[in-house]
């Protein structure tokens, strides 16, 4: 326990390192403070397991701005928390609920409201739910599950369904993978599924645990990336010029290696031919003073 | 700016050398494309043939087409597209010289010249409301007078010259509350006469100065009764009209100021009137025409307002407007069904016992019932009085009619196709005759020496011009056999008027057509449409005593709930097998799969409450489908309210009993937010695609796996406020976001958004890539988009151990239900057109690259080479990316005018681009449809895998035998040099 503190102390003060080098004017210690807080709830529930026995990993998808620049851009923000329930199915029966999410919702005084912090905690399976969960494995049925497609105010205009062949959760436990795409309030498609591949033919296979495994990850809409527009040719031209200069960084060997070899090769043959010429026509009148010249040439003869 | 230039440069080289339109020489034209021309179903007709050289027929259509034809052969001398939007209320001919035609609601005048269509001028006339569109156009004009034209439109009378389109006086009838029912001018008279009611119990008649347009006169009566809007003008101050219950009829006489009328009840003139009672819009000079559901009753005015009843008429009949012969003899043209025969009868109007003509043409059973009648006199030789008349049939067909005879014939039905298939044709079968091969072979030598003239520049004006004649006119195009390439196949095609033509793809004739007789009209079903065609049965064990049939689906109605008609066709005879009238409402087909014993393709027809139906309905069918039906899954698009669900099959039908019914059960859901996005366009694969592979070979021997999955939809939403037209919103308030989803499991794969861009949308999808073309509002401009889509879970296979110890799962099946693990790749390019449509180039087995097909707002097709499109693309690629064939990355994607398609010619009204793989796999057949029709073959990267049709073999075979000469000769030669050299 006394580890895990100095941990908490020891990241509190990087993040509020990290914080105060990225901003240049200067935040109250209070709000350092504050910011330190939520980082904090935020590591505990990624490491640790909370609620009820139940595993619960959240992430937040990379497309979401950073935090930090968030936290200070805008004064006029409010932070509400509020949560909003996930049901499920087995197979034709109607929906009972299975857990909820929680989040905090920023609403931005120009208008969007984001949500951050999404955190999942299921209930745990009752002995009627698992009967039912293994008579969808038995039957190679359908396990289903939906979300409202508001958070605020639920189920809004309809429910996000999504639905998994049940073989396709049991590992361990119970993997289960939710990719939840939202548009500012409103959930516009859930992606759910095992965490990885699901072979077919779809193998039955009872869990070890009857429990949930659960990752949540949040996405927002990508930018498309804009039309290049050629405007600045004139730098782009110099760095063309620049690459066009490049390719004889390459040595003379390495570009010609082929043309000269062959050459050499023709060469040392035009030169061995000429050398052996002389001794077959002036057959023992060779003076022996030749010698290093001629170690060459025989060489290359009994090639 | 040297830097500019120098890019540009490199870019031009790069495309000369690499090539990439595939365009062709001008005598290449016509040898494997076609084009044909077409006006559509024609709604007026103006003859013009008075003291005219060429006599000729000015014609509106329904395809919103004016059109000059010539009265002697049915050839176009010149015809007008107008848009879409611009639809024709009303033609006539001004001054002998003009063809004036009020288009667009009547907003629109224009005037064109009418011996070669040009434009002569053209006024906008605002009116305030909607209101009856009438047009006007004195028939004598004199050379004194202003010779002014009236258009009524918009609740206001425009009096515009002929000469100049000026507009010289307006009247606004809407202010006084008026419905104009009328507008006159007499011939005789200097006055204008607007007759009309004022909330349907006042008859108003104003009298108006032609040259000011200031009232003369105004007269008005009540009416307690109430009158309909139903009214025609029997003469120049007589209006028929019936009252607001549709019983009585009216006779408003005007005359001096005063106004009489009288009433009439229909029951007195037809005994047993059912139905709704209707007036035709015929001018028929003293007579009338009323239409019930049982009869067309021609009915006549005498003085005094006194009605008539000249004639019953059970049969189809059709009436022309009346003709004058003289100054006091009118004729009318009355054409009646009688036996599979068409009788068309002159009667004079004063005498309804006489028959000035009686005329009796067999004609064609596929042409269906006649729609409409113009007719036109002129004086024969002996001085007496003769006829033609101009009639369009049920098909939308136009026929001449002259002596008895069919002069003759337009299939302007093919001006609306609907959608299009193709079929195989048949095997061919042994058994040609000797002579037929000598002859040929004969020919084929004669062909072959005129080649080689023509290669060896021997060739004379005439030889040349035989044998462009003989490339165009080979015989062999337009066989109605199989051919090994699989250039020679049928294109079926489904029209507007509910007909179906095979045309041949060699010349684009046509092998049959039928009228299919679920889609006309009959009491089961009102107002029957056609939607798609399919390929039903295409057979391949018993390709040479089985025909192939098609499927036509069509509906009762235009709602989506209307119920649904199917139709099964055989495709070599043209006779309707089968039909199934009225059924389950159709929303959607799904080809499936799978066929039966006899191929029959099972097709899933789901209906308005996603109920899926299984066809066709045998058991044998059933079996197949229920061992499949854990594997079938299907989606539906609500774009109204933005919500796509999945579905799969839950069982048989719970309401009724019927086995082949399956009630759907929801898989997922998509619930897009109503005030931020709304759906604009949606794309699937093509069902038929084939994909060689799934790797593809980068740079640097790399290797990325394609995303490749049938079951991707691609969806394109825009802010409510940017669906509208575009600079109805500004870029900040508009956007476009792109999805690509699973349809199995309803994943979204990839979510993009494009600020400040809006409809309209066109998209193609084809293997692991979508290609996209939409507005850019910050840019001021068109802009492409392209998706490419990766597997990532493939991607480390690449290691050769691996394989060779069978550590990789390329051969594991793929399922829609693991987690996806993919990228996505864009890019986005300007792009000068706005499109019409745009598809991709298929072949047999999707070897050879691939180009787009845009349908451009000329009315053309551009061929674009998919690597412009290629998100890969840099500004400066390396050496190993130029290699591999990568473009370097402009801002705009290039217009290569040699890449046109249509090359000169231009498919008028273009609305769909169809392409079908030949067998060759460097070639696929293209096929464009319009007002226009257009056939092509298309070869992306060239035709890599065949010699060219005019390949002369004869040069091939006469240079080796000329070898082989050379060689003895030389032999010969040698050895007698060497007999001398040992002599010496």
């Amino acid at each position: 326990m006394e580890g895990e503190k100095l941990w908490r102390i020891l990241t509190a003060v990087a993040v509020l390192l990290l914080a105060a080098a990225s901003h240049h004017h200067r935040a109250g210690a209070f709000q350092s403070d504050e910011l330190l807080i939520e980082q904090e709830d935020d590591l505990g529930a990624a490491i640790g397991g909370a609620g009820v026995g139940v595993g619960v990993g959240v992430g937040v998808d990379p497309v979401t701005p950073p935090r930090s620049r968030k936290r200070y851009s805008d004064a006029a923000e409010s932070d509400s928390k509020f949560q909003f329930p996930l049901e499920h199915a087995f197979g034709d029966s109607d929906f009972s609920p299975a857990g909820t999410f929680s989040a905090r919702l920023k609403t931005w005084s120009h208008g969007p409201q984001t949500l951050t912090k999404l955190r999942f905690s299921r209930n745990a399976l009752t002995e009627v739910d698992k009967e039912k969960f293994q008579k969808l494995l038995q039957d190679d049925d359908f396990y289903r599950i939906r979300l409202p497609s508001n958070v605020l105010s639920p189920p809004g205009r309809d429910y996000i369904v999504s639905s998994i062949k049940a073989r396709c959760l049991p590992r361990d436990g119970l993997d289960e993978h939710f990719v939840i795409h939202m548009d500012g309030v409103n959930i516009l498609a859930v992606n759910y599924g095992p965490p990885g591949a699901c072979p077919y033919p779809r193998q039955l296979k009872l869990p070890a645990k009857w429990s949930f495994n659960s990752h949540t990850i949040l996405k927002n809409s990508e930018q498309a990336p804009r039309t290049p527009v050629f405007a600045e040719e004139i730098s782009l031209g110099e760095n063309g010029e620049a690459e066009v200069v490049k390719p004889p960084e390459k040595s003379f060997w390495a570009k010609y290696w082929m043309y000269v070899i062959p050459l050499g090769l023709i060469v040392m043959n035009a030169v061995t031919q000429a050398m052996n010429m002389p001794p077959e026509e002036q057959a023992g009148g060779q003076p022996q003073g030749a010698a290093p010249a001629q170690r060459g040439p025989a060489a290359v003869r009994r090639r | 700016m040297a830097a500019i230039g120098t890019r540009v440069l490199s870019v031009l080289l790069f495309l000369s050398l690499s090539n990439l339109a595939s365009s062709l020489y001008e005598d290449q034209v016509g040898l494997m494309d076609w084009h044909q021309k077409y006006i559509g179903k024609v709604k007026h007709a103006v003859f013009h043939t008075q003291k005219a050289g060429r006599k000729r027929v000015v014609v509106s259509t329904e395809q919103n087409v004016i059109a000059s034809l010539d009265l002697r052969h049915g050839d176009i001398y010149w015809r007008h597209v107008l848009g879409a939007d611009d639809a024709i209320d009303g033609i006539d001919i001004a001054l002998g010289k003009y063809v004036i035609t009020l288009s667009s609601g009547g907003s629109i005048l224009r005037a064109w010249n009418l011996p070669d269509g040009q434009l002569v001028w053209e006024s906008i006339l605002k009116g305030s409301n909607p209101s009856k569109i009438m047009l006007i156009v004195p028939t004598s004009f004199r050379v004194d007078r202003e010779n002014l034209i009236f258009a009524f439109a918009g609740g206001c009378l425009h009096a515009v010259s002929s000469i100049d389109g000026e507009i010289i006086w307006r009247k606004d009838f809407a202010a006084k509350s008026l419905e104009v029912q009328q507008v006159i001018q007499a011939p005789a008279e200097e006055t204008v006469r607007v007759l009309g009611y004022v909330e349907s119990s006042q008859f108003h008649a104003y009298e108006i100065n032609p040259r000011k347009g200031d009232e003369i006169k105004h007269v008005n009566v009540d009416f307690p009764g109430g009158l309909s809007a139903d009214t025609v003008l029997v003469s120049d101050d007589v209006l028929v009209a019936l009252d607001a219950t549709r019983s009585v009829l009216l006779t408003i006489l005007f005359q001096d100021g005063e106004i009489n009328f009288r009433k009439t009840q229909i029951l007195s003139l037809v005994d047993d009137s059912h139905g709704v009672v209707e007036i035709l819009p015929c001018k028929l000079a003293d007579m009338f025409a009323l239409k019930t559901n049982k009869f067309l009753v021609l009915a006549k005015v005498m003085d005094g307002g006194v009605v008539e009843l000249v004639e019953k008429i059970k049969e189809a009949a059709a009436l022309s407007d009346a003709v004058s012969l003289s100054e006091s003899q009118q004729a009318i043209a009355l054409a009646r069904h009688e036996n599979q025969k068409l009788h068309i009868i002159m009667k004079p109007v004063h005498d309804w016992n006489i028959d000035l003509l009686k005329e009796t043409i067999k004609i064609d059973n596929q042409r269906g019932l006649v729609h409409k009648v113009f007719i036109n006199n002129y004086v024969r030789t002996d001085r007496s009085y003769g006829f033609r008349a101009l009639i369009v049939m049920e098909d939308h067909s136009l026929l001449l009619i002259q002596q008895g005879e069919i002069v003759w014939c337009r299939e302007d039905g093919l001006a609306s196709v609907i959608d299009v298939t193709t079929s195989e044709l048949p095997v061919e079968k042994d058994g040609v005759s000797v002579s037929k091969v000598e002859q040929s072979l004969f020919e084929w030598l004669k062909g072959h020496i005129l080649k080689l003239k023509g290669t060896l520049m021997l060739a004379s004006a005439e030889d040349v011009a035989a044998i462009q004649n003989m490339r165009l006119k080979s015989s062999e195009k337009s066989k109605m056999t199989r051919d090994h390439n699989g250039f020679r196949k049928l294109l079926i095609v489904l029209t507007g008027s509910g007909k179906v033509f095979a045309l041949h793809t060699g010349d684009g004739r046509i092998v049959w057509s039928l009228l299919v007789q679920s889609l006309r009209k009959s009491e089961k079903c009102d107002y029957p449409t056609g939607l798609r065609i399919y390929p039903w049965q295409v057979p391949h064990h018993h390709a040479m005593d089985e025909n192939p049939s098609v499927l036509v689906v069509g509906r009762c109605g235009p709602s989506d709930d209307a119920p649904g008609l199917l139709s099964f066709i055989d495709a070599y005879k043209g006779e309707e097998l089968d039909s199934l009238v009225p059924i389950h409402s159709i929303v959607q087909v799904i080809p499936l799969p799978f066929t039966d014993s006899t191929e029959q393709r099972l097709h899933l027809l789901v209906d308005a409450n996603q109920r899926a139906h299984l066809y066709p309905r045998s058991p044998k069918a059933l079996t197949i489908f229920r061992s499949e039906i854990s594997n079938i899954y299907w989606y539906s698009v609500e774009a109204d309210n933005g919500i796509i669900r999945g579905h799969v099959s839950k069982g048989s039908c719970s309401h009724d009993e019927d086995e082949y019914c399956f009630d759907p059960k929801d898989l997922w859901s998509v619930v897009l937010p109503a005030e931020t996005e709304k759906i604009v366009a949606s794309e699937t694969h093509k069902i038929n695609e084939v994909v060689h592979t799934q790797a593809k070979a980068i740079a640097d021997q790399d290797v990325m796996y394609k995303y490749i999955s049938k079951n991707l939809l691609f969806l394109a939403t825009t802010a409510p406020k940017g669906s509208g037209e575009i600079g109805s919103a500004t870029p900040e308030e508009s956007w476009l976001v792109v999805y690509l989803i699973d349809t199995i499991t309803g994943r979204i794969l990839h979510r993009m958004t494009h600020q400040g861009s809006q409809a309209p949308v066109h998209a193609v999808f084809s293997e692991n890539w979508v290609v996209y073309h939409y507005f850019n509002l910050r840019a001021h401009r068109y802009e492409m988009s392209v998706v490419e889509i990766y597997d990532q879970s493939r991607a480390d296979n690449k290691d050769v151990l691996k394989l060779v110890v069978g550590k990789h799962n390329l051969t594991s099946p793929v399922s829609s239900y693991s987690r996806p693990e993919v990228t996505a790749k864009s890019q986005s390019y300007f792009f000068t057109h706005s499109v019409k449509a745009i598809t991709v180039t298929s072949t047999a087995k999707g070897i050879t690259s691939k180009q787009l097909l845009i349908g451009t707002i000329g009315d053309q097709v551009l061929a674009l080479d998919k690597r412009y499109l290629d998100p890969r693309r840099t500004v400066n690629p390396t050496q190993a990316e130029k290699e591999e064939g990568m473009i370097p990355l402009t801002d705009s994607l290039p217009i290569i005018p040699q890449s046109y398609v249509t090359h000169a010619l231009k498919v008028e009204g273009l609305r769909g681009i169809v392409t079908v793989p030949a067998k060759l796999e460097s070639t696929t057949l293209v096929f464009t449809y319009g007002v226009d029709l257009f056939f092509t073959r298309l070869a992306p990267s060239r035709t890599y895998d065949s010699l060219t049709e005019d390949f002369s073999y004869a040069l091939l075979l006469i240079t080796i035998a000329a070898l082989i000469v050379a060689i003895f000769v030389t032999w010969i030669w040698s050895e007698r040099k060497d007999l001398q050299e040992k002599w010496r």
